[in-house]
């Protein structure tokens, strides 16, 4: 690991670490209302500030990381899941299967991302309490990102099946889910791991969107789509340059990735 | 005339692709809103106007939408004489609200498309002509960091800079295009029939128009097709957010309200638009390059 990477890892397991102690950084929470101070520039007790309704800025941050930062994880878990099952099974089996797995793929790749995400969002209820509206977005990211994995994992499936090993294990009489299970998915786990560290910024930063255009995380639960949407809200830089706070820590966490990264999408 | 043979069939095969792709596209998608919650739900039904007899005539009014298959036939039928349903939210033909909100997606999404082609080939190329390696850190960093910023960010910092909305669109492709075409440039440059054609003498610009660029093309035109999705798909946050009223703010308006008729037409239309600039990008490859094409 090169020096980039070695910092950029550090980076995010302290982000990771900050957020997770946010109940003891920002006791007063993400919902605590400050109705004598809306607006507020920062100060000591208010490190970042207040929002429009008098919430502190800064538990919010530290609250919108720790569910942005936990949840798509687990997403690239549900999407990494689906493609090693979709491509990684359709690659085994080959053929018919194959074909008719790449035509399905392409089919989801074809559609645009966002339209994607939208369009089966709003066929979600929109008016549900926060909690229902962070495991609907992130479960529709999970559910929805697995095209790009499966049709890598599909290529390299299809790669082992026709491998020494393979054939020798199947001249060996090993055949169906134990062959597929046992030779095959242990195989594939350098792909699995590089596709679900791929997916990580990607459904950080689609979380951003749909949250920006009010589809995400539902109030008053933070998340960073949620947080950077008070930017709609900004007239200029100068005035208030603190409400940037989530955007500057967004870009920091995504540029650790992309240097975590850089390797890993080479290999995929 | 074989070739023109082969191409033809290429056509033909690429249009049925197309084809079935949307029919199968439209299934999942009339699916999808028929089992989403809510599709039988009508709020005229709340009405204490109307009688138990208006109320069951309502029911019946829908019957035939209960099952899938006849409701994606109906819809098809429909599509196929120019009817694409109404819009709930809007109260309007779904057809005419295409038609008056696609040349402003057309135009906006099209010169930022160009800009960000402009913009990102332009650094692609002096980067791989001139090899400074504080050139390349530039570039990489500048398209580093539009990678990391959500487009729906970029739209909201071009709507406090009173920067026009394709610009934002700009922003968003270009690192995609960068940093592809540096890729694809560097892996042709470091094929050694370069280091001969160098050894040689030839000059640096002969070099890439003879050499790199037509083993980079067919990747770098099958790129063009993606980057119309990409360019589309940025349309919504661009158009919404800086309240121009394209298809983009029609699909995020549509989401809002749920509006699902309009929206599972409105991601066909895009669908559609987007398999025929990758096909198209498929054809041109196959024109210049026989028998080659995108992955």
């Amino acid at each position: 690991m090169n020096r980039a990477r070695k910092f950029a890892c550090v980076v995010v397991l302290a982000v990771c670490a900050v957020s997770l102690a946010a109940n003891w950084l920002a006791p007063a929470g993400y919902t605590k209302q400050f109705r004598e101070a809306p607006s507020a520039p920062p100060s000591r007790q208010h490190l970042l500030g207040t929002d429009e309704v008098g919430r502190d800025r800064f538990a919010r941050v530290l609250y919108g990381t720790r569910i942005s930062l936990l949840l798509a994880p687990a997403a690239a878990l549900v999407s990494t899941a689906l493609a090693a099952l979709v491509g990684g099974l359709a690659g085994y089996l080959g053929g018919i299967w194959l074909r008719l797995a790449r035509g399905f793929t392409d089919l989801f790749l074809s559609l645009p991302w966002l339209f994607l995400l939208i369009t089966v969002r709003a066929l979600m209820p929109l008016n549900v309490s926060p909690l229902v509206s962070v495991l609907i977005t992130f479960l529709i990211l999970g559910l929805l990102g697995w095209a790009a994995s499966a049709r890598v994992l599909s290529t390299s499936a299809d790669a082992l099946r026709n491998s020494d090993f393979i054939l020798q294990a199947r001249a060996s009489g090993l055949h169906g889910p134990r062959l597929f299970l046992v030779h095959v998915l242990p195989n594939l786990k350098p792909v699995l791991y590089a596709q679900f560290w791929i997916s990580i910024p990607v459904f950080i930063l689609s979380e951003a969107n749909l949250g920006i255009l009010g589809l995400g995380v539902a109030e008053p639960l933070p998340s960073w789509g949620s947080l950077l949407r008070e930017l709609e809200g900004m007239i200029s830089f100068r005035e208030e340059p603190w409400r940037l706070a989530p955007l500057l820590l967004l870009i920091v966490v995504m540029t650790s990735f992309q240097l975590l990264l850089s390797n890993e999408e080479v290999t995929a | 005339m074989l070739r023109s043979k082969m191409l033809l069939w290429k056509i033909a095969q690429r249009l049925g692709a197309i084809a079935a792709l949307i029919l199968l596209g439209g299934l999942m998608a009339a699916t999808l809103v028929r089992m989403a919650p809510g599709f039988d739900a009508d709020e005229r039904e709340l009405d204490p106007s109307l009688n138990a007899e208006s109320v069951r005539a309502l029911r019946q009014s829908r019957a035939g939408e209960h099952n899938i298959l006849s409701f994606y036939a109906s819809y098809l039928r429909g599509a196929l004489h120019g009817d694409l349903g109404t819009s709930h939210a809007l109260g309007q033909p779904v057809q005419s609200l295409l038609r008056e909100r696609w040349p402003v997606t057309a135009r906006v999404a099209g010169i930022g498309l160009l800009l960000a082609w402009l913009l990102g080939s332009t650094l692609a190329f002096t980067a791989c002509l001139w090899r400074r390696p504080l050139y390349e850190i530039l570039g990489t960093t500048v398209s580093g960091a539009f990678l990391c910023i959500p487009a729906a960010v970029l739209a909201l910092l071009s709507v406090i800079l009173n920067a026009p909305g394709y610009l934002a669109i700009a922003l968003i492709v270009f690192p995609k295009i960068y940093r592809y075409s540096r890729n694809l440039l560097a892996k042709a440059y470091a094929s050694p029939h370069i280091t001969a054609a160098r050894a040689r003498g030839l000059g640096e610009v002969r070099i890439l128009a003879w050499h790199v660029i037509p083993v980079a093309g067919p990747q770098m035109i099958a790129l063009a097709g993606i980057t119309v999705s990409i360019a589309l798909g940025a349309s919504i946050p661009v158009e919404a957010l800086c309240g121009l009223p394209g298809i983009g703010q029609l699909a995020w308006q549509a989401a809002l309200s749920r509006d699902l008729p309009l929206l599972v037409n409105l991601t066909v239309l895009v669908t559609l638009v987007t398999l025929l600039a990758n096909s198209g990008a498929d054809l041109m490859i196959h024109m210049l390059r026989p028998g080659e094409e995108s992955a």
